[in-house]
């Protein structure tokens, strides 16, 4: 789980800003690679879920610890 | 292609931004750039007083005779320039607002929109109101649609799922 192709730190950065930057990131990624978010803004919570959704890219493991909402999402 | 379903077949939104007011420009384009960011298709276009944050902020006045610039002077053209939709309080409403903002780290709407141009998002200018209000294509920012009208816009909207009048 820790080969992730990509780390994204959006930490302190506000909305849209997480959901930004993991869908850019996503468009330059192979599918199948992994990408690692960490973000304190609490909207991303339910954002990056819904954005996930939305895209179909999935969400592979997600935890909250210190407010440091970290993601782990599989490019489709 | 993270999007290779919604390539196809892609949502699509549409919002009229009619105000050029600060704080209403903010959501048009948080919601724009993120629904960019979920694959949809997205335009905005930008009528009446949503025309003058288009107008480059270089740009002192815009209006081809006495009453349109005296329009333009009432709403200083560009986007660094917009005022708070209440409690503006003589200037220092947007100068707060833009401070509060800065604070908390969110982006001020001038950056969010290069990054929905970057993701793009159509920016149509309505053709109809520059013409009234005397706003030149030169005068206006750059990667801007071309000018567009009602029948245009209506006709989008009538195959977005999501329509919008900001």
């Amino acid at each position: 789980m820790d080969d992730v192709n990509r780390t994204i730190d959006a930490r302190g950065q506000k909305c849209p800003m997480p959901v930004l930057l993991v869908a850019k990131a996503a468009k330059e990624m192979q599918s199948g690679e992994l990408v690692r978010l960490e973000a304190t803004d609490g909207g991303a919570r339910s954002d990056i879920p819904a954005w996930a959704s939305q895209t179909g890219n999935e969400i592979v493991s997600s935890s909250e610890s210190d407010g440091v909402l970290t993601f782990t999402i599989r490019k489709k | 292609m993270a999007e290779k379903d919604s390539d196809k077949n892609p949502e699509s939104m549409t919002i009229i931004a009619f105000s050029g007011d600060l704080d209403k420009l903010w959501p048009t384009v948080i919601l724009s750039s993120t629904a960019a960011a979920n694959g949809m298709d997205v335009t905005v276009f930008f009528t009446f007083w949503g025309l003058f944050p288009l107008v480059k902020d270089d740009v002192r006045i815009t209006g081809h005779d006495a009453m349109t610039k005296m329009l333009a002077g009432m709403n200083a053209p560009g986007m660094k320039k917009a005022k708070l939709s209440k409690m503006e309080m003589g200037g220092m409403g947007h100068w707060m607002m833009r401070k509060v903002a800065k604070k908390n780290n969110l982006l001020p709407p001038e950056d969010l929109f290069v990054m929905c141009q970057d993701m793009g998002v159509n920016m149509w200018p309505c053709q109809m109101t520059m013409d009234l209000l005397g706003i030149k294509p030169e005068q206006m920012i750059d990667g801007l649609g071309e000018p567009a009208g009602a029948a245009t816009a209506l006709a989008r909207m009538s195959k977005s799922q999501i329509n919008l009048f900001i």
